[in-house]
C-alpha cells in the first residue's frame, strides 16, 4: 500500500484514460482497510482510486510500479477481484496514504462486477506499456524502463516472498482451527482416564453397588462409546439387558423368518431389526450377544454358527440338515451347480446358498470341482458309485 | 497303446480333479487315483517317471475334460502310492520315481513260487534269465524291468529265500 501517491485524479497530456469502474474496494494484502467504496481508473499510465464519498481522496500507482496482476473469481459472499503484485516503493517516492507496508501486493474488490472487462483493459495496458513511449512529467516516472536484470530478480523475489506469505496465511489458519480441537482431545482422554479408573473400583468393590446401578453406569459408559471389558467378565455371557434383547428380538424375528423359510444371516437380521427400531440402534456386539442366549433363554429361534464363520439365526423348527437332502436332489437333477444358481433356483441368498452346499459337502452327499471355471458341487459319486 | 487303456470312471468326472476337503471322500478319491496310475503304468510298460512328465501326461492331465490334477495334489497321490509300497524315490529331490504296480514282495513271491514249482532251488541264474529267458516266457514276471527286479530279489533275501551275488558280467542270484 506504500506504493500509492496521492494525486489529483487529473490526467496528465499524453494520459488517456481506458476503463473506470466503481464500487471498487482496495485490501492491502489480505486486510481490508479503510478505502472501501471508491471509483477505479486505469490510465494508460496508472491505475487510479478515488473514494465515491470524498473525491478529494483520490491515489494512484503508476502502472510500470506493477510486476504481474491475477484474477481472482468470485465467491459466494465475495465479490471478483483482482489482486496486483508491486515492485517495492522507490526510495523518492511522493507522499501516498502509507509510508510503510510488509504486504507487497494489493487486492482490488470489484463490489459491483465489472472485473473481467478491467482486467482484460489492464492487462492490455500491462503488455502495451504505453506509458514508456508517453513520457509525462517526472513525478511518476519512477521505474520507466528497468534494467532487465534487476527488474527480473526483483519480480521473482517479490512473488516469492508474496507466496510464502500466503504459505504461512494458510498454516496459521489451519492451526488455529485445530487447536480447538487439540483442547477437545485431551478433555476426552481425561474423561476416558476417569470412567476407566471408576469401572475398575466398580470391579474391585463388587459388593458396594448393586447390579441395577452398576448396569446404569455401564450403560452411560456405552451410550459414550467406552465400551467395558468389565461387563462380560462379572456376568458371564450375558446380561439382563441381552436377556431383554433376546426375547424382544424372538418376537421381531418370528414372521421374517417364516418368509425366509427358517433361516437368516447375521447381517440380514441386523438390518432388518434396526431398520424396524429407527431409533436406539443396537451394536452389532449387542445384537450377537443376544442372540447367543437364544437357545438359552428356550426361545424359538437359534444362533448357529458354520465352519466358515457364516452366523445364522434359524427357526428351531428349522432342520437344516433336513434342506441338505433336497438340496442333493436339486443338484442331481441339474448334474452340477455353483452357488449362485443354486440360490437363484432355490430364491435364496448366495451366502445361505453355499452354506448349505458346503454342509451337504460336509454330509457326504456332495463332493466339489474347483477349477478356473469356479466352484461346482456334484453329488458325491465317490460314495455311491463303485 | 494307449487308446486300448480304458480310462475308470472317475477320469471323466470333473470333481476328480480336485483334492476333496472332505476326509471319507478324499479317501475314495485318492485310491481311485492310485489304482489308475498303476494300471496306467503297467498298461504303457513305464516303471519309472518324473514329476514333471506325470503333470503333462494323460493321466493327470484330461484334456478333453479341460482339468488336471494339481502338483500339490499328484504329489499326495504319490506318497499314498508309496506308503502302499508301490513307489519309490529315485532321488533326494523327489523329481523321479519308480512306480511298481505289483509291489515288490509280491514279485519275489511270484518268482520264488516258478522256482520252487520249477524244482530249481539252490540253482544260480542271471538277472537276464530271470526277465527274458526262454524258461519264464510264460511267467507274469517276464520281461519285469531291472529296477523292480532287484526290489524284488531284495525283498526275497530279507527272507533268506535268496542271495543276489556278483558273477563274471553282471549280477546273479542264487535261491535256497
Amino acid at each position: 500500500m506504500d506504493r500509492f501517491v496521492w494525486t489529483s485524479g487529473l490526467l496528465e497530456i499524453n494520459e488517456t484514460l481506458v476503463i473506470q469502474q466503481r464500487g471498487v474496494r482496495i485490501y492491502d494484502g489480505e486486510e481490508k482497510i479503510k478505502f472501501d467504496a471508491g471509483t477505479l481508473l486505469l490510465s494508460t499510465h496508472r491505475l487510479i482510486w478515488r473514494d465515491q464519498k470524498n473525491h478529494e481522496c483520490c491515489m494512484a500507482i503508476p502502472l510500470s510500479q506493477i510486476v504481474f496482476i491475477e484474477e481472482q473469481s468470485a465467491g459466494i459472499g465475495k465479490s471478483a477481484k483482482i489482486v496486483v503484485h508491486l515492485h517495492p516503493a522507490p526510495p523518492n517516492k511522493e507522499l501516498g496514504p502509507f509510508q510503510s507496508c510488509k504486504n507487497s501486493y494489493i487486492k482490488l474488490s470489484f463490489k459491483e462486477h465489472g472485473q473481467i472487462e478491467f482486467y482484460r483493459r489492464l492487462s492490455e495496458e500491462m503488455t502495451q506499456r504505453r506509458w514508456e513511449n508517453m513520457p509525462v512529467s517526472q513525478s511518476f516516472q519512477t521505474n520507466r524502463g528497468p534494467q532487465p536484470g534487476r527488474i527480473r530478480a526483483v519480480g521473482i523475489v517479490g512473488i516469492e516472498r508474496k507466496l510464502e506469505e500466503k504459505r504461512k496465511e494458510t498454516d496459521k489458519n489451519i492451526s488455529e482451527a485445530f487447536e480447538d480441537l487439540s483442547k477437545l482431545m485431551v478433555k476426552a482422554k481425561e474423561m476416558v482416564e476417569l470412567s476407566k479408573s471408576i469401572a475398575n473400583k466398580i470391579k474391585d468393590k463388587q459388593g458396594d453397588i448393586t447390579e441395577d446401578e452398576t448396569i446404569r453406569f455401564k450403560s452411560y459408559l456405552l451410550s459414550m462409546g467406552i465400551a467395558n471389558p468389565v461387563t462380560r467378565e462379572t456376568y458371564g455371557s450375558g446380561t439382563q439387558y441381552h436377556m431383554q434383547l433376546a426375547k424382544q428380538l424372538a418376537g421381531i424375528l418370528q414372521a421374517p423368518l417364516e418368509e425366509r423359510g427358517g433361516i437368516m444371516s447375521l447381517t440380514e437380521v441386523y438390518c432388518l431389526v434396526n431398520r424396524a427400531r429407527g431409533m436406539e440402534l443396537l451394536s452389532p456386539e449387542d445384537l450377537v450377544n443376544a442372540c447367543k442366549m437364544l437357545e438359552a433363554l428356550k426361545l424359538p429361534l437359534r444362533l448357529r454358527v458354520f465352519d466358515s464363520g457364516v452366523m445364522v439365526i434359524e427357526l428351531q423348527s428349522h432342520k437344516e440338515e433336513e434342506m441338505v437332502a433336497s438340496a442333493l436332489e436339486t443338484v442331481s437333477e441339474k448334474g452340477s451347480l455353483t452357488s449362485e444358481e443354486f440360490a437363484k433356483l432355490v430364491g435364496m441368498s448366495v451366502l445361505l446358498a453355499k452354506e448349505r452346499l458346503l454342509l451337504a459337502e460336509k454330509m457326504g452327499h456332495l463332493c466339489r470341482d474347483d477349477s478356473v471355471e469356479g466352484l461346482r458341487f456334484y453329488p458325491n459319486l465317490f460314495m455311491t458309485q463303485s | 497303446m494307449a487308446t486300448s487303456f480304458e480310462w475308470p470312471w472317475q477320469y471323466r468326472f470333473p470333481p476328480f480333479f480336485t483334492l476333496q476337503p472332505n476326509v471319507d471322500t478324499r479317501q475314495k478319491q485318492l485310491a481311485a487315483w492310485c489304482s489308475l496310475v498303476l494300471s496306467f503304468c503297467r498298461l504303457h510298460k513305464q516303471s519309472s517317471m518324473t514329476v514333471m512328465e506325470a503333470q503333462e501326461s494323460p493321466l493327470f492331465n484330461n484334456v478333453k475334460l479341460q482339468r488336471k490334477l494339481p502338483v500339490e495334489s499328484i504329489q499326495i497321490v504319490l506318497e499314498e502310492l508309496r506308503k502302499k509300497g508301490n513307489l519309490e524315490w529315485l532321488d533326494k529331490n523327489k523329481s523321479s520315481f519308480l512306480i511298481m504296480w505289483r509291489r515288490p514282495e509280491e514279485w519275489g513271491k511270484l518268482i520264488y513260487q516258478w522256482v520252487s514249482r520249477s524244482g530249481q532251488n539252490n540253482s544260480v541264474f542271471t538277472l537276464y534269465e530271470l526277465t527274458n529267458g526262454e524258461d519264464t516266457e510264460d511267467e507274469e514276471f517276464h520281461g519285469l524291468d531291472e529296477a523292480t527286479l532287484l526290489r524284488a530279489l531284495q525283498a526275497l533275501q530279507q527272507e533268506h529265500k535268496a542271495e543276489i551275488i556278483t558273477i563274471s558280467d553282471g549280477r546273479g542270484v542264487k535261491f535256497f
